[in-house]
C-alpha cells in the first residue's frame, strides 16, 4: 500500500477516525504522567531550585513549535510538488497548534528566565529567531484567512512556509554557531558536554513524547475539520450552480 | 501532596498555570470547531440529499 493513499480525503478520514482514540489516550497518559512525575516526584536542582520543573513544559513546547513548522514544510512541499489537498490542509491545521506551542515556549521561557537570568527577555539569537518564528506562524495563519481561493492560498502559504523554515532552523541551531546570548546549548543530546541528570531526563522524555502525541492528535482533529469545511464549500458551490 | 517549591513557588506555578491554560484552551477550541463543522456539514448534506 502506498503512503499517497492517505492523501485521499476519504481514506484519511477513515484512518484518522480509527487512530484518534489511541493517539488521544496515549497523549493524555504520557503528558499527564510526565507532568505529574516531573512536578511532584523530582527533586529541586542545586543551581535552579524548583524552577527546574518548568523544563517539562518549556522544552517540549519549544521543541514541538519548531518541529510543527518542519511538518508544515513537508506538507507544503508535498502540496507544491504533488498537489495533494490533504497535505496542504494538514499544514494549515498544524499552524495554530504550532503557534500555541510557540507562545507557551516564550511565556514559560520568560517566567523561567526572570529569576535565573535576571531578565524576562534578551535579544539572544535563539530567543530572537524563536520570536520571529512565532511571527511567521501569525503571518501564515493570516495569509490562509486573507485569500479566498483555497488553491492560491495553499500555494502562497507554502512559499511563506519555505521562507519561514530559515527561522525554524535558526531557533533550533542558533546556539551552535552563534556563540553568544543567554540560552544554553542542547542538554539532551548524547554528545553534549553537560547532560541533564537522568532524574530529570526520564520525565522530560515522557513529556516530550506526550507533546508529540498531543500535536498529532490536534493536527488530525483539525485536518478532519478542514476536510469537512472543504467538502461543505464544494457542496454549497454545487448547490448555487444547480 | 504539593511539593515545597521554596522561594520560586509563584514562578513555577505561574509557568504551569499559563502553559496548561493555553493547552486546555487549544484542545477545547479544536474540539468545538470540529463539532461545529461536523454539524454544519451534516445539515448541508441532508439538504442536498433532500433537494436531490
Amino acid at each position: 500500500m502506498s503512503i499517497w493513499e492517505y492523501a485521499n480525503p476519504k481514506k484519511f478520514m477513515q484512518t484518522s477516525a480509527w487512530a484518534l482514540p489511541w493517539v488521544s489516550g496515549l497523549a493524555l497518559l504520557l503528558l499527564g504522567g510526565g507532568l505529574i512525575w516531573g512536578f511532584f516526584l523530582t527533586p529541586d536542582d542545586y543551581k535552579q531550585g524548583s524552577t527546574v520543573k518548568i523544563i517539562y513544559l518549556h522544552v517540549p513546547s519549544a521543541m514541538m513549535a519548531i518541529s510543527a513548522w518542519f511538518m508544515m514544510l513537508a506538507g507544503s512541499l508535498i502540496w507544491l510538488i504533488r498537489r495533494h489537498h490533504v497535505s496542504a490542509l494538514a499544514a494549515k491545521a498544524a499552524a495554530p497548534v504550532g503557534l500555541t506551542f510557540t507562545v507557551i515556549g516564550l511565556v514559560t521561557g520568560a517566567i523561567w528566565g526572570q529569576p535565573m537570568w535576571g531578565t524576562w527577555w534578551a535579544w539572544d539569537p535563539r530567543l530572537t529567531s524563536f520570536l520571529i518564528l512565532g511571527l511567521f506562524y501569525l503571518g501564515y495563519i493570516a495569509l490562509w484567512e486573507a485569500i479566498e481561493d483555497p488553491d492560491t492560498a495553499a500555494d502562497l502559504t507554502s512559499v511563506l512556509c519555505i521562507v519561514g523554515s530559515v527561522f525554524a532552523f535558526l531557533s533550533r541551531y542558533a546556539v551552535m554557531f552563534w556563540n553568544q546570548g543567554l540560552h544554553q546549548g542542547a542538554s539532551l543530546s548524547v554528545d553534549a558536554k553537560e547532560h541533564v541528570s537522568d532524574v530529570y531526563a526520564f520525565p522530560l522524555w515522557t513529556c516530550i513524547a506526550g507533546f508529540v502525541l498531543l500535536f498529532v492528535m490536534l493536527v488530525l482533529l483539525r485536518t478532519r475539520t478542514e476536510i469537512r469545511g472543504r467538502r461543505m464549500k464544494a457542496l454549497l458551490a454545487r448547490e448555487r450552480v444547480a | 501532596m504539593m511539593p515545597d517549591l521554596g522561594k520560586y513557588g509563584a514562578t513555577v506555578l505561574g509557568a504551569y498555570g499559563a502553559a496548561l491554560a493555553l493547552l486546555v484552551l487549544l484542545v477545547l477550541v479544536t474540539l468545538w470547531q470540529g463539532r461545529r463543522m461536523k454539524r454544519a456539514l451534516e445539515a448541508v448534506e441532508a439538504r442536498v440529499k433532500i433537494d436531490g
